[in-house]
């Protein structure tokens, strides 16, 4: 006779210990709230924007808010919310000029050239950028970038908008390039074997059939990278100073939305002023930009995704 | 008896494969083959899985190659230059090699996109041709009139027998010598793989056709010479109602007849 452990018995014998109904019923509500914490967090963020940033409204004529003049203390001040927009908008062209080019490249390199040894070794590399401390991405820029660029051009000032914008395009570049490489990735393979069959070149590939399967998600990685850049804060601080003048140069100091609320809430602002709430204005302002963005993203991803 | 083989001295040879070897890292998957494929032929390869069918074929044009670890020895003679030749492009070669796959592989664009992709990439651009090129391509593929009136849907729209055929297009587009097909029905049902056959059929007249297929009444109903591979050896190839009727080694007698495989 095989000899058998008595399975049936023990678990006949377990099974109102080892099942514990009040944990069982417990947890699920413990694991609700947590999903509920964003949540909660998100609705409260956008209350006290929406009733802080009315009161600037409220008091601000809208011709004043889209002027050029941006002066919060001077003694006759100003709202103008064009030069620090300009100034979002600059340097995120300039962080895109970077991070679009160099991280498509990357994901073409990891997905199409590179051999399965080599992009095991690489990816995690690249993505290593992507977890520096952006205070550590402000200083290089401020400390090396800004000297290295002055030898070229020399009436940079000491605060710009080109070397932070520099600075955030390599910070973003690991985030395109892992987003498109993980699109290009995912294309079949079969789709590359029947484009080299008919006598393609591995490039006639990559940018006629795999790029063209993978747009989706490519894009969807450019409109994230843009939504990080507009968002991006210590990098332009350090960077790009705070200058409040509206101006398309970019060897000059620029402020962008980020740092004018770095600047107010480091104590200049007192409580209750005009100039107070004109930070929740520009809050708000931000965080429907980046969620325009982030929806537009999504939108981009479900409308074009391939069928294959 | 009739003689099925007419002609058969004159006609040219396409491939022409001589003593080669394959390998996968350190496992030899192809051994020794010598083999010629004869012009406007439809040669099926058969055999059991594992038996380096899709290997064979897929070395024809030099697709095998993008698996890292395959090392060739031997000569493949495509119209009597050695395909493994340096100073000859693997494009030039594919161009005038198609190759229809198992899965309907279409790329994610139009029917139109897909049917004259081939040509564009090569540098054909004016709209009017490509047009009248899609057309005729379509028609050979017998698909034209299911398609006619939606070239600008996405491929994927259409059933997988229909992607099937659109595939068979798009190679028939680059009007190649020769057609590779691996395993083409494995993947349909039973009517569009009917469909498929009567192309094949229909289509010999004007190109030689390599087909690998798992299916022997497949390979009985639509070829003309048949080739069994077994363990990476080509053990028996002749004419197909001679292999099936009067196999001369017992291993293809043991296959054919369904003993092992």
């Amino acid at each position: 006779m095989v000899k058998t452990i008595q399975v049936r018995e023990l678990i006949s014998k377990n099974i109102k210990s080892t099942k514990n109904k009040y944990v069982d019923k417990l947890m699920p509500y413990i694991f609700f709230v947590a999903a509920s914490i964003s949540i909660i967090t998100t609705i409260g963020i956008v209350y006290t924007l929406i009733f802080d940033g009315l009161k600037f409204f409220r008091e601000v004529p809208l011709r004043e808010i889209f002027s050029t003049r941006l002066a919060p203390l001077a003694s006759n001040p100003s709202f103008g919310i064009l030069p620090i927009i300009n100034g979002t908008i600059i340097t995120s062209i300039i962080a895109m000029c970077v991070a679009i080019p160099i991280g498509l490249s990357t994901a073409i390199y990891l997905s199409e050239y590179a051999s399965d040894k080599v992009r095991k070794k690489i990816k995690p590399l690249v993505e290593v950028l992507a977890g520096i401390p952006t205070i550590v991405y402000g200083f290089f820029a401020y400390s090396f970038v800004t000297p290295l660029l002055m030898t070229i051009i020399p009436d940079l000032g000491a605060k710009n908008a080109l070397s932070p914008g520099i600075v955030m395009g390599i910070m973003i570049t690991p985030l395109v390039a892992s987003l498109s490489e993980d699109a290009m990735n995912s294309v079949p393979n079969e789709m590359r074997e029947g484009a080299l069959a008919l006598g393609s070149t591995k490039l006639e590939v990559t940018f006629k059939v795999v790029i063209p399967a993978a747009i989706s998600g490519i894009i969807a990685s450019f409109v994230l990278g843009i939504s990080r850049a507009v968002g991006e804060t210590m990098i332009v601080v350090i960077g790009s100073g705070s200058s409040k003048n509206f101006t398309f140069d970019i060897t000059q100091s620029m402020q962008t939305m980020t740092a004018y609320i770095v600047e107010f809430t480091s104590g200049d602002a007192g409580s209750g002023t005009l100039g107070y709430y004109s930070l929740y204005a520009v809050g708000l302002l931000l965080f429907v930009f980046t969620l325009l963005m982030n929806l537009l993203a999504q939108y981009i991803s479900r409308k074009y995704r391939e069928e294959y | 008896m009739i003689n099925i083989n007419k002609n058969n001295n004159e006609r040219n040879i396409v491939f022409d494969v001589k003593e080669l070897n394959l390998w996968y890292g350190n496992d030899k998957a192809l051994k020794d083959l010598n083999f010629g494929i004869k012009q406007n032929d439809v040669t099926a390869i058969i055999g059991p899985s594992g038996c380096g069918k899709s290997t064979f074929i897929k070395t024809l044009n030099r697709l095998i190659e993008l698996i890292p670890s395959v090392r060739i020895e031997g000569e493949v003679l495509y119209n009597g230059t050695n395909i493994f030749d340096t100073s000859r492009s693997v494009e030039e070669l594919r161009s005038g090699v198609g190759m229809v796959f198992q899965k309907p592989n279409p790329f994610p664009k139009s029917i139109f996109e897909n049917v004259v992709y081939g040509p564009k990439i090569h540098g054909l651009r004016d709209k009017r041709k490509l047009l009248e090129l899609a057309e005729i391509s379509l028609k050979r593929a017998a698909l034209w009139d299911e398609v006619k009136d939606r070239m600008n849907d996405n491929a994927y729209e259409l059933s997988g027998g229909q992607q099937q055929r659109l595939c068979l297009a798009r190679a028939l587009s680059m009007e190649p010598d020769v057609l590779l097909m691996d395993e083409p029905t494995s993947a349909l049902d039973p009517i569009a793989t009917a469909k498929i056959e009567e192309l094949i059929m229909e289509l010999k007249k004007e190109y030689t056709i390599v087909i690998v297929t798992h299916s022997m009444q497949q390979a009985a109903r639509i070829s003309d010479e048949t080739a069994f591979f077994l363990l990476g050896e080509l053990i028996e190839t002749g004419n197909t109602n001679e292999i099936f009727t009067n196999p001369r080694d017992k291993r293809t007698e043991d296959y054919i007849t369904g003993r092992f495989g």
